[in-house]
């Protein structure tokens, strides 16, 4: 049995485990959503998540030790926002076409987002440095974390609803969308990067390429728009 | 391939450059976007490796997400006994912002049918 521990006491120092762990555990939290036919409830890196969270609490094995091997998935998150670029430049024509439409409906999100989550988060009796941690929710991470510090925030609260937002969306959106009837890909696409990042725009980009493209630019808008609505509206309201 | 890694990886970098000096309220990627968006309409057209390369990239981007999910297991806590006065208020707006953009952005979609329909 000495063996078998010195072989674990090897692998889990080095990265190769937890990268592993990663692919794998997207691996079989993707196999299960093609099996439902793609049923957004079964999202991949929800299912993902609490598979390797459920592993590394058992094993009582740290974040950080995790991280040491998954960095390496993490890092490719810039290069891909990046290459977000060429999606969206296939569709430029279509962007130039309606871009008042664009910044109107992403203005009008962005406001929605940041009012709606005041709020009812008001009423539902959240402190102050809750409310304005959680206002930023629908924004890509980094910019969310900035905007939440500046205001007073906790940024580690922020980069956590973020993520659930971004899951919750990405899961609710398709469906939402069907039922009050919007079946325009281009509206699609910006309902999802609007409220649900980058997460949104991989689960946009998935079924179809109209909306993966206007889904990438709305992140990318949602991001610049909170960054300056959300300060004033603070300072207006508080 | 290899030209156009660095291609992507450049801009990222340009990007956290720009957003350092400047100050400017977004993550380097995001105007790493910008830039070689940029590039693309300067060019006119994209390169058939970069496209391949950016779809390559981008077939899996979700995955790219896991090991900051996973993060969430440090916060646990810090939701404590809150959690539900948070994800009430954090579902509903979620719901509101997706109705709200997709049904604003599918009005001008179906009004610009309907004016290239008349013509």
């Amino acid at each position: 049995m000495a063996g078998l521990k010195d072989i674990w006491v090897y692998l889990s120092a080095s990265p190769l485990l937890h990268l592993t762990l990663t692919l794998a555990a997207f691996q079989l939290g993707n196999w299960c959503y093609m099996r439902s036919r793609m049923n957004s409830l079964l999202n991949p890196v929800l299912l993902a998540i609490i598979l390797i969270v459920s592993l590394l609490v058992f094993t009582a094995t740290s974040y950080q030790e995790y991280f040491d091997g998954a960095q390496f998935v993490h890092f490719l998150l810039g290069p891909a926002t990046v290459a977000l670029a060429v999606p969206l430049y296939r569709q430029v024509e279509r962007i130039r076409h309606s871009a008042l439409a664009i910044f109107t409906s992403i203005g009008a999100g962005s406001l929605t987002a940041i009012l709606s989550s005041l709020a009812i988060g008001y009423v539902a009796g959240l402190s102050k440095t809750a409310l304005v941690s959680m206002a930023p929710k629908s924004v890509t991470a980094p910019v969310a974390m900035g905007i939440s510090e500046q205001l007073g925030g906790l940024p580690s609260l922020t980069a956590v609803l973020v993520i659930v937002t971004g899951i919750f969306g990405a899961m609710t959106g398709p469906m939402i969308l069907d039922a009050i009837g919007v079946r325009d890909w281009s509206a699609r696409g910006l309902a999802l990067g609007t409220t649900s990042h980058g997460i949104g725009t991989a689960r946009a980009l998935q079924v179809n390429e109209v909306a993966g493209a206007f889904s990438g630019l709305a992140m990318g808008l949602n991001a610049l728009a909170t960054a300056i609505l959300l300060p004033i509206l603070w300072k207006a309201f508080f | 391939m290899l030209n156009y890694l660095v291609l992507i990886l450049g801009c990222q970098l340009l990007g956290e450059l720009a957003v350092a000096t400047f100050h400017v309220p977004v993550p380097g990627p995001v105007v790493g976007m910008v830039a070689l968006f940029g590039l693309l309409t300067v060019l006119g057209r994209i390169p058939e490796d970069l496209s391949a390369l950016a779809d390559g990239l981008l077939r899996h981007l979700s995955l790219l997400f896991v090991p900051a999910g996973v993060g969430v297991m440090l916060h646990f806590k810090l939701l404590g006994s809150d959690w539900l006065a948070i994800a009430i208020p954090l579902g509903v707006s979620a719901v509101l912002t997706i109705a709200v953009t997709g049904a604003v952005m599918n009005w001008f979609a179906k009004r610009a049918k309907q004016q290239t329909g008349e013509r």
